[in-house]
């Protein structure tokens, strides 16, 4: 199937976060999902897939504050995440490289 | 949508480490508008930073970060002063409204506002609000409004449902032996001094969206010097409700949503028609 | 935005007139420039409240009619907060009820000046103490006449604003009932420091923003320090104490008793005094003027000659504990006070005469048991 266009990503400071998963329900096109990495703190980190509309409901709803929000313009392709997996090898992945924006 | 929504084998997860390169506008920033830092102690899931998000978002909103002055009472949310990059003067368990409305007497083109929460408004404050309100000063109260007195562990308060589990209705409040819930919002659109009053719940992002108007309103009303506004946020607790914090937005939506009801409830002076579920 | 000037916008009154305490008080407050007041009514401190919701609105300030006395100290602590000169009152009872604020407000280190028009003299622990939680104290002043009240409502708006430190002026029914011939004139006590820890909106989404509070919290960082923010209000109160004592001595030099009492009654001692000594008989008084803090040096000074020490206090004894405590078992204190009052419980009780302190104090003189207890 044909990849959509792009509209919108996420970066988020995983260092702050601290694993509620509200943001999972509460993102319209359902892209996030919760990983399995965890930060330093031990707390378990959400995902962002492909489909972002950059509408910011997770920003709305995140009570940390760890969503910073884009809106693509053009031909704009996210980037991979270096160390995205499927669903199957999530067990071994390393702990998440914290991040602030 | 759909096809987003299937095999996760077909998904790319994207990177969120960095912001995208490229065209690209951020349409949103980490923080909420007038705030010293983002880090805070708050449980994981609660409710009360999210609407904060809202308060200074709405505040900024209408440029009047330096022209305002916050009123906060004592729970969990005292430790989100040091995030707030606004005047604040921290009142006793209660008394809020009154040190807002000696604030707001003497600086009465600054915006006013109380930041409170359910214990602290309904239970040890109750009078202060209601005789603020029926004086029709014009600040604004924000109750933040969970159903337990979360700062001491999730203990019962004047709002708390009936059925509701705390550390001290640990099978659930019985109206018998604990009395009925106290519907605040309603109680002081009654009053002639209350010209805005309204109920918001941030359990999703529709509902936050909802709560951010509600502010912009109540805010607006005090800066026309229209009388007493009100705010009650639905907000959270699921450490409070000895629930998993994925479980937080359902309960407070059908829980405590089903007595609090969401919805603006007086404008402009006039109490606004609604529904009124059965069975309550 | 700054703070507006406190200036009265009319002349206070410069020509003698017959005044009541409550309403000499209120002039003075006003000349002071207090601009804020809020009260609940109750006996004898009513018509404060009454006389301030005529004045303040002339004067471009506000007055509230409060709710209750929770009310009253919230609404001065907001109004104090932002920098304007404002006070509350009550009776004792009212005061009761407004302590846990008062204990805030002196660790939020916002200047106030509290009114008690008291029922006696038996809020003395209540004032003195610092009568709600923890540890502090505020400074209280004891005017003997409408005269002196005249001069320490305006001292105590200056003390509380110099120290950034709540005031309290113990004051009772007959203070404020009482008509005395006064002159209101603005008293200037000097240079104060601009007031840039009022809040006023102004600092918001400059990262200096401020945060009036009573734990110590600072913005930016998530923990308090309570050691070192009890060392500082700690430190603060011992300066206070060093330099805020105020009293008057008469007739100690060659006294063999001196009598100890504050307030109105003082002056009911005065005149069994001038009787004593036209008996021959060498009786001084010591009048404390600041209750807190307790002229201590000063009374151990005065005692030196003397033989005994005669409390007199319209209670069952609650001052006579920092008598003994500032002569540190130098001299032998008696009391010769005692609770009394009147049918309604307002304090006008028999102990205000003269004749029957002198009485009371000769018994003392001359070694004799004076009855303890009720003064009826």
């Amino acid at each position: 199937m044909s990849r959509p266009q792009p509209k919108g990503t996420v970066v988020i400071d995983t260092a702050r976060c601290k694993g509620c998963e509200l943001c999972i329900p509460a993102c319209p096109p359902s892209v996030l999902r919760m990983s399995t990495r965890r930060n330093a703190s031990g707390y378990l980190l959400p995902e962002l897939l492909e489909g972002c509309t950059g509408c910011g409901a997770c920003l709305l709803i995140c009570p940390d504050y760890c969503f910073e929000v884009y809106r693509l313009d053009g031909d704009q392709q996210p980037a991979r995440a270096a160390n995205a997996g499927t669903v199957a090898d999530t067990r071994e992945l390393p702990v998440a490289q914290e991040t602030r924006g | 949508m759909s096809d987003l929504t299937s095999s996760d084998e077909r998904l790319r997860v994207i990177s969120t480490d960095a912001p995208p390169g490229g065209q690209s506008r951020k349409t949103g920033d980490f923080e909420p508008a007038l705030t010293l830092m983002g880090e805070h102690d708050l449980c994981p899931g609660c409710g009360e930073p999210v609407a904060l998000r809202q308060i200074l978002d709405s505040i900024d909103g209408m440029n009047l970060g330096q022209k305002t002055i916050g009123v906060v009472g004592i729970g969990c949310y005292t430790a989100l002063t040091s995030l707030m990059d606004i005047d604040l003067i921290q009142a006793l368990h209660g008394r809020a409204p009154s040190v807002a409305t000696g604030a707001k007497r003497m600086r009465p083109d600054c915006l006013v506002f109380t930041l409170q929460g359910d214990g602290d408004m309904v239970n040890e404050g109750l009078q202060e609000v209601i005789h603020t309100a029926a004086r029709g000063e014009s600040v604004t109260c924000i109750l933040l409004n969970n159903g337990v007195f979360g700062e001491t562990g999730g203990h019962m308060t004047a709002t708390t449902v009936l059925g509701q589990r705390t550390k001290n209705t640990i099978d659930g409040r019985d109206a018998k032996r604990d009395g009925y819930p106290i519907l605040i919002s309603e109680m002081l659109a009654q009053l002639q001094g209350t010209t805005y009053v309204a109920r918001g719940s941030v359990h999703d992002a529709k509902g936050v969206a909802r709560v951010r108007r509600f502010l912009d309103r109540a805010f607006s009303s005090q800066m026309k010097g229209q009388g007493f506004s009100f705010v009650e946020i639905l907000t959270m607790c699921p450490t409070g409700w000895f629930l998993p914090t994925a479980k937080g937005p359902e309960y407070l939506d059908e829980q405590l949503g089903a007595v609090h009801e969401v919805g603006e409830i007086k404008k402009d002076g006039i109490l606004i028609e609604r529904k009124v579920s059965p069975g309550r | 935005m700054t703070i507006p000037t406190t200036e009265p916008t009319t002349e206070p009154t410069t020509e003698r007139r017959l005044m009541e305490g409550s309403e000499a008080i209120v002039e003075s407050a006003i000349a002071a420039g207090c601009r804020f007041f809020t009260g609940y009514p109750m006996t004898p401190f009513t018509e404060v409240l009454e006389h301030f919701a005529r004045r303040l609105p002339e004067e471009g300030g506000a007055c509230i009619n409060a709710e209750s006395e929770l009310e009253a100290i919230g609404q001065a602590w907001g109004a104090a907060a932002t920098g304007f000169r404002a006070a509350t009152g009550s009776t004792g009872q009212g005061l009761a009820l407004m302590q846990e604020s008062m204990s805030e407000i002196t660790r939020a280190e916002i200047p106030i000046v509290i009114f008690n028009m008291s029922r006696g003299q038996s809020d003395y622990y209540q004032a003195t103490r610092g009568g709600g939680h923890g540890d502090y104290r505020h400074i209280v002043l004891a005017p003997q006449s409408v005269g002196e009240a005249v001069e320490l409502v305006q001292l105590a708006f200056h003390l509380a604003d110099s120290w950034r430190h709540p005031v309290l002026i113990y004051g009772d029914y007959l203070l404020a009932h009482t008509c005395e011939s006064v002159a209101i004139e603005r008293r200037d006590y000097g240079a104060l420091p601009a007031k840039d820890w009022a809040v006023d909106g102004s600092l918001g989404g400059t990262g200096r923003s401020r945060n009036l509070n009573p734990i110590g919290m600072t913005k930016g960082s998530k923990g308090i320090d309570p050691n070192g923010f009890w060392q500082a209000l700690w430190e603060k109160e011992q300066r206070i104490e060093a330099a805020e004592q105020r009293f008057e001595v008469e007739d100690a030099d060659d006294a063999e008793v001196l009598i100890v009492a504050f307030g109105t009654l003082a002056r009911f001692a005065r005149a069994a005094i001038q009787d004593l000594r036209a008996e021959g008989l060498r009786v001084g008084l010591f009048r404390p003027i600041s209750l807190w803090p307790f002229p201590s040096e000063a009374l151990a000074r005065a005692a030196k000659g003397c033989r005994l020490v005669a409390c007199l206090e319209q209670n069952s004894g609650q001052m006579i504990d920092d008598v003994r405590l500032a002569l540190n078992g130098s001299h032998p204190v008696v009391a010769i006070g005692g609770i009394s009052t009147d049918a309604a419980g307002f304090g006008i009780g028999a102990l205000l005469d003269s004749e029957r302190i002198a009485s009371r104090a000769r018994d003392a003189y001359h070694g004799r048991p004076v009855s303890q207890g009720v003064v009826a």
